[in-house]
């Protein structure tokens, strides 16, 4: 009993801190079977004994726990791969297990076995509380030895999925070089302007242009139109964007007002469900110190009508 | 569908029914308000409370009872002979025939059934008890498990558990929904059992908490709580005069049998609970129209699988009480099963039941008793 954890107010009864311990451990025998077993352990091999129905049974045991009938003494390696047959997802780990972080505990199957071993199955360090979306029974797993073994089940420490993928680093830099469509195009955003460009044939096209994508004539003048305009169609995406604060977002074409073709933007301030076809949306500028020649200043096109996304 | 290697399950006759004057049944019940929390209260002094009550309600002395046997863990207090302590709720002076298993009480329940058909005596107490909020239950449950494969792992009862309900949710067994809903109705009904401990989740919370195990929220498994239950059994006449003084009837044991599945996990069909089967089998579960049954379910997941296995088909009531969802005095919670199915038999609220006692991982052992008005 520590006297740090007594209590003893006059209406509470006292209460203490009390261990069960062995101190060292408790000694055991192992007996031939799982004798055999841990030894071989050790020495870095799984093996399963046969029952005499044929069956072998890992972890091994001295009877067949269906009939109680003495095993064999033929032992059979297995694995170290097997499947996963059940599991469970530990987001909280108790202090007797063997991970501080979430991992799963399962039976495993092991190739060659008939009965699964229950064992720990290490996820990796960025587990969450959430069961990983690849742990599924079936999972082929293999068994993580450790360096120094003693001959104790946990000198496997833990089990982890076969290899199936591979993560491959991919990039690629490059030096853009804006036309002068576009150039003039991105400074005018950054005085909140929206710059377009009329055809020969009356069309007016946004952004800037050089020329008519149609016959390759050249614009007879610019136009500069409205930040206001209607959403003529769009697309909720579930796949994460750099360039999209979080998932799902919107991205939707934008026709504006007096423009003749559409504009690819984000859609903000709206939850994705209320986003329709025919929505009146306007442009939210970045804020002018935010703006830069590099990169469109638009940060996206919103509700333009006060109520709009609750309609 | 039979494991291979096992034998088929067989119909045995519990015991021959025309021996009437051997027959026993259960006369009186109690059980403690099972607290989720310590309240203070010694071990003897949870077995004082019940074991005076239910001698109060049979209308005998302590001299009168011809055998006492207890189930506990010391385990849950981490100190030698705990039952001993016990004992002096009991009196046991001048020397009384006593007898205890380190198991739960439906197991003590048992001894007392075998030793009232020797047939020299007409009464025994029975009891179970624990505190187990003092230690932490799943690492003392750790300790009852196989020492080479599983223990040194740290695998605690509600991974074992977790690892069980996977498998059932993986067969199509069960559902989520199934799970809430068993565990929605079991709190219903535990807020309706003055007995059962006040648990705290409402069932608004229960499909949102966090997962303990996954697929197992802190709702769907039993809060360990501390109590103690007490039967007296008693056979023939003597049981029919209890009853009558009582104002009730005896209810009586017409099946009493358990089987234990292998230890492991990884040798047994999780999705089966093979041992509850034979059990239920042998003790005649289905020879005849079932009414209420109590199962010791301590994960929401078992109480379909439990429904399955024992043979009870949808009409029939189960875990009226609240089931050990509700309060699980553990060591005293299979007994409570069985004292809750007799005193609605005794009452004349039902004239079948079934009660069901497990222990060991994954419901590994498994004792059916059934019983009758």
């Amino acid at each position: 009993m520590s006297p740090d954890r007594q209590t003893g107010s006059p209406d509470e009864t006292l209460s203490g801190g009390h261990t069960v311990e062995f101190p060292g451990g408790y000694t055991r025998s192992t007996g031939p079977v799982i004798g055999r077993f841990l030894t071989e352990l050790r020495d870095g091999r799984i093996v399963g004994v046969r029952a005499r129905s044929g069956r072998v049974l890992v972890p091994p045991t001295e009877y067949d726990p269906h009939d109680g009938s003495p095993v064999t003494g033929e032992f059979v390696e297995v694995g170290p791969a097997g499947t996963v047959t059940t599991w469970t997802w530990v987001a909280q780990p108790r202090p007797a297990h063997p991970f501080t972080r979430p991992f799963a505990w399962a039976l495993i199957l092991l190739d060659g076995a008939d009965t699964p071993l229950v064992h720990a199955l290490d996820l990796g360090p960025d587990s969450g509380p959430a069961p990983p979306r690849r742990l599924r029974t079936g999972l082929r797993v293999r068994p993580r030895l450790r360096d120094e073994r003693v001959g104790d089940i946990t000198d496997i420490a833990c089990f982890r999925p076969e290899v199936d993928r591979i993560t491959a680093p991919t990039r690629l830099d490059y030096t853009i070089r804006a036309g002068p469509a576009l150039t003039r195009y991105l400074d005018a955003q950054l005085e909140g302007r929206i710059l377009g460009m009329r055809s020969r044939h009356g069309t007016v096209y946004v952004p800037l242009r050089d020329v008519d994508p149609t016959d390759g004539s050249p614009g007879t003048e610019e136009v500069e139109l409205p930040d206001t305009g209607v959403l003529t169609m769009f697309s909720v995406n579930h796949v994460p964007d750099p360039r999209a604060p979080e998932v799902p977002f919107v991205t939707g074409y934008v026709r504006l007002d007096g423009a003749d073709v559409d504009l690819l933007a984000l859609i903000g301030r709206v939850e994705p469900s209320r986003v329709r076809t025919g929505m009146r949306v306007r442009a939210e500028w970045l804020p002018p110190e935010e703006r830069s020649r590099t990169r469109p200043s638009i940060r996206w096109f919103v509700p333009a009508e006060k109520g709009e996304d609750d309609r | 569908m039979s494991t291979p290697g096992t034998p088929p399950p067989t119909a045995v006759p519990p015991f021959p029914r025309d021996r009437r004057e051997g027959d026993v049944a259960v006369v009186a019940f109690s059980q403690t308000r099972h607290m989720a929390a310590d309240s203070g209260a010694p071990e003897a002094r949870l077995v004082h409370t019940v074991v005076s009550d239910v001698l109060q309600r049979a209308g005998i002395d302590r001299g009168d009872i011809g055998f006492t046997v207890s189930g506990s863990l010391d385990y849950l207090a981490g100190t030698p002979f705990t039952f001993v302590g016990a004992l002096d709720a009991v009196g046991a002076w001048p020397p009384i025939s006593e007898s205890h298993v380190e198991m739960d009480a439906a197991w003590a329940l048992y001894e007392a059934w075998l030793r009232l058909r020797h047939g020299d005596i007409d009464t025994a107490l029975v009891y179970g008890f624990g505190k187990a909020t003092q230690g932490d239950l799943p690492d003392i449950l750790t300790l009852q498990l196989d020492p080479y494969y599983l223990a040194p792992l740290g695998i605690d009862d509600i991974s074992l558990a977790a690892l069980q309900a996977r498998a059932l949710l993986d067969a199509e067994r069960v559902t989520e929904a199934d799970l809430a809903a068993v565990v929605d109705r079991s709190y219903a009904a535990a807020r309706a059992n003055p007995y059962s401990a006040q648990a705290g989740f409402t069932p608004d919370t229960l499909l949102t908490s966090e997962y303990v195990a996954h697929p197992l929220r802190p709702g769907d498994i039993a809060r360990p709580c501390d109590g103690a239950a007490a039967v007296l059994l008693a056979t023939g006449d003597t049981a029919r005069r209890i009853a009558e003084a009582q104002g009730t009837r005896p209810a009586w044991i017409r099946g009493l049998e358990q089987r234990v599945d292998a230890h492991g996990p990884g040798a047994r069909d999780l999705t089966r609970c093979d041992a509850a089967e034979r059990a239920a089998v042998a003790a005649g579960v289905g020879a005849a129209p079932v009414q209420v049954a109590e199962v010791h379910a301590r994960y929401s997941h078992q109480e379909p699988l439990l429904r399955g296995a024992l043979g009870l088909d949808d009409g029939v009531e189960v875990n009226p009480s609240g089931g050990p969802l509700g309060a699980d005095p553990v060591m005293a919670t299979g007994l409570v099963r069985v004292g809750e199915v007799a005193r609605r038999i005794a009452a004349g609220a039902a004239e079948r039941g079934v009660a069901h006692a497990a222990q060991g991982p994954c419901l590994q052992h498994n004792l059916v008793t059934v019983l009758e008005g």
